[in-house]
């Protein structure tokens, strides 16, 4: 029973964190109609980008930060730029298979760097944020702790915001709906998808920084797995859905920190796989998601 | 000349659906263009707004080249369209539907001027104002789609079948707001399978079939044409 806030604990910090990879897959999905498949590599970059920085560079904190949010945010672009929008109009397999394509690439990429400069691919932060801790009873909760739930909910709130009292917010759901109809409008499309590229991969910069904050390690493959779940959360929530994202991630993450927990030795190394059975029976009973809306496509 | 297109070619693939076609809207005109289905009316609206590009030929607007001029320039240029099946963002409301016609536009004082015209025009859209597009009844889409290309004041709207799924009743209303939106200065192409009610309303007028242009001159020639009377009056 002692057992059960920590691990809600470590479930919201894993959710808020895969809820903000969930937010990039989610807008990404939801305006570009395309299945980012190389979206959690983006993560990684950024955590190797903060390593760098901090461990090799020796960077202020404020710095490092900033520089992995430009530098997701340029891969984001440049992605978009070189091997999606070629291929826009074709079938959503040939993309698909690109996006693995991309997510491939930038996993050896990260591998041939971190194993020339460093040797081996898995690298440990030295813990580089200290933010005190509170203690309520026996249940102790970091800074960081809070600091990740703070983020996820105030940039839930601030991307609502944004889509719904934006004049760029209102192009992308124009864009969501009916490419054509929001040229009609004066709205330059690939300029409105380059934009939802950049936004996505800003936040899984900031994800990347929470991530390291608390679990202090990067390897080149963390981000598949990683991507998966979020990807798993921002479908459970509702595609295309902004809070159906994060209540998504925050759901898959308590689900994960709660089988870890609790389940049995030997099946608790399934845990990964249980986020995946609850996706399932929830897609059986609702199909769009949690907060999914059906929706008709216009072609 | 407001808007000049010659010997204007469009191809979709290997299929070519606009022949060489070549006409003029002078500003102030309501030009219909009348054909029937798959003639390629759809076509040569989305060649001028630049959602499909032409093959060969030109495209003038004040006697400025636009033939590859990207879409959302267009708009800003002083070309709108009411789409074929009004194509209204339907998850939006009526508002902000609205608010994207304006997309081109910067000054919030001039927007709110064209709105208050807009609303004044189609009351039931104020009284609409917030409602989700999607729900509105047909009609009221129509007067969506069309307060919706008002908003970003263009010189020309060009408009693809009004008409379309709309009872008797409601079609002469849309058509007598087409009159006065021409009335009041901003000039029109009409794309119509109604030829009736299109040539009651233009000036001049083409007849499409399959990619070109076989017949044109003013409307009140081509309503007593033989030709036009059998295939396109049903007289
Ligand atoms: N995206 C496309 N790809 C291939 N062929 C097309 C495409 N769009 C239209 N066509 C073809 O081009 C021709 C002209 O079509 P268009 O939609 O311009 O006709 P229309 O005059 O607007 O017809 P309608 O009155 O039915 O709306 C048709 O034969 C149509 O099948
Ligand atoms: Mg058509």
């Amino acid at each position: 029973m002692e057992k059960l806030i920590p691990t809600l604990i470590d479930g919201l910090n894993l959710g808020s964190v895969y809820a903000l990879v969930a937010l990039g897959y989610t807008m990404v999905y939801g305006i570009a109609k395309m299945l980012n498949f190389a979206h959690g590599d983006v993560i990684m970059v950024g955590a190797y980008t903060l390593f760098v920085c901090i461990t090799t560079l020796h960077l202020p904190l404020w710095l490092t930060f900033i520089i992995a949010i430009l530098v997701c945010s340029v891969l984001g672009f440049i992605v978009e730029k070189l091997a999606y929008k070629p291929l826009r109009g074709s079938s959503p397999l040939a993309v698909l298979i690109t996006a693995i394509g991309v997510s491939y690439l930038l996993q050896n990429l990260a591998l041939l760097f971190a194993n020339t400069k460093y040797g081996m691919d898995k690298q440990f932060f030295s813990s580089f944020l200290n933010l005190g801790s509170l203690k309520i009873g026996n249940v102790t909760i970091s800074g960081v702790d809070f600091l990740i739930w703070i983020t996820t909910a105030v940039i839930m709130v601030g991307m609502m915001l944004f889509i719904k009292k934006t004049k760029t917010g209102r192009a992308m759901l124009a864009v969501s709906e009916d490419k054509g109809a929001a040229q009609l409008m004066g709205v330059n499309v690939n300029k409105t998808i380059s934009i939802t590229f950049i936004i996505g991969s800003a936040l899984a910069a900031i994800a990347s920084i929470l991530f390291a904050a608390k679990y202090q390690f990067v390897e080149s493959t963390m981000g598949s797995l990683f991507g998966i779940k979020a990807f798993a959360a921002a479908v459970f929530g509702g595609i295309g859905s902004i809070p159906g994202a994060v209540i998504g991630g925050v759901i898959i993450g308590i689900i994960e920190a709660f089988s870890t927990a609790f389940l049995p030795g030997s099946v608790n190394a399934a845990s990964d796989g249980f986020a995946f059975v609850i996706l399932i029976i929830m897609l059986v009973l609702k199909p769009t998601g949690l907060l999914g809306k059906q929706t008709t496509e216009k072609v | 000349m407001l808007l000049e297109i010659k010997d204007l070619s469009v191809y979709y693939g290997v299929i070519e659906a606009i022949k060489n076609v070549s006409f003029s809207v002078e500003e102030g005109e309501i030009i219909a263009l009348i054909g029937a289905n798959g003639a390629g009316k759809t076509t040569i609206l989305h060649t001028i707004s630049g959602l499909v590009s032409a093959k060969s030929g030109s495209i003038k607007l004040s006697g400025k080249e636009i033939t590859k001029t990207p879409a959302h320039k267009i708009v800003e240029m002083g070309i709108a369209q009411v789409p074929e099946g009004r194509r209204i963002f339907s998850q939006l409301s009526v508002f902000e539907n609205l608010k994207l016609g304006a997309y081109t536009r910067n000054s919030q004082a001039e927007i709110n001027e064209s709105l208050e015209t807009v609303f004044s025009r189609f009351p039931r859209l104020k009284e609409r104002k917030n409602q989700v597009a999607g729900t509105l009844s047909g009609g009221e889409q129509q007067m969506l789609a069309m307060g919706r290309a008002l908003m970003s004041k263009p010189k020309i709207m060009l408009l693809d079948e009004p008409s379309m799924g709309l009872s008797p009743l409601l079609v002469s209303e849309i058509f007598d707001i087409i009159k006065s939106i021409n009335k009041s200065g901003t000039t029109v192409l009409l794309v119509e399978q109604n030829a009736k009610k299109a040539l009651s309303i233009a000036n001049h007028a083409y007849v499409l079939e399959t990619g070109k242009i076989v017949l044109g001159g003013k409307s009140e020639d081509l309503i007593n044409n033989d030709s036009v009377k059998k295939a396109y009056l049903g007289e």
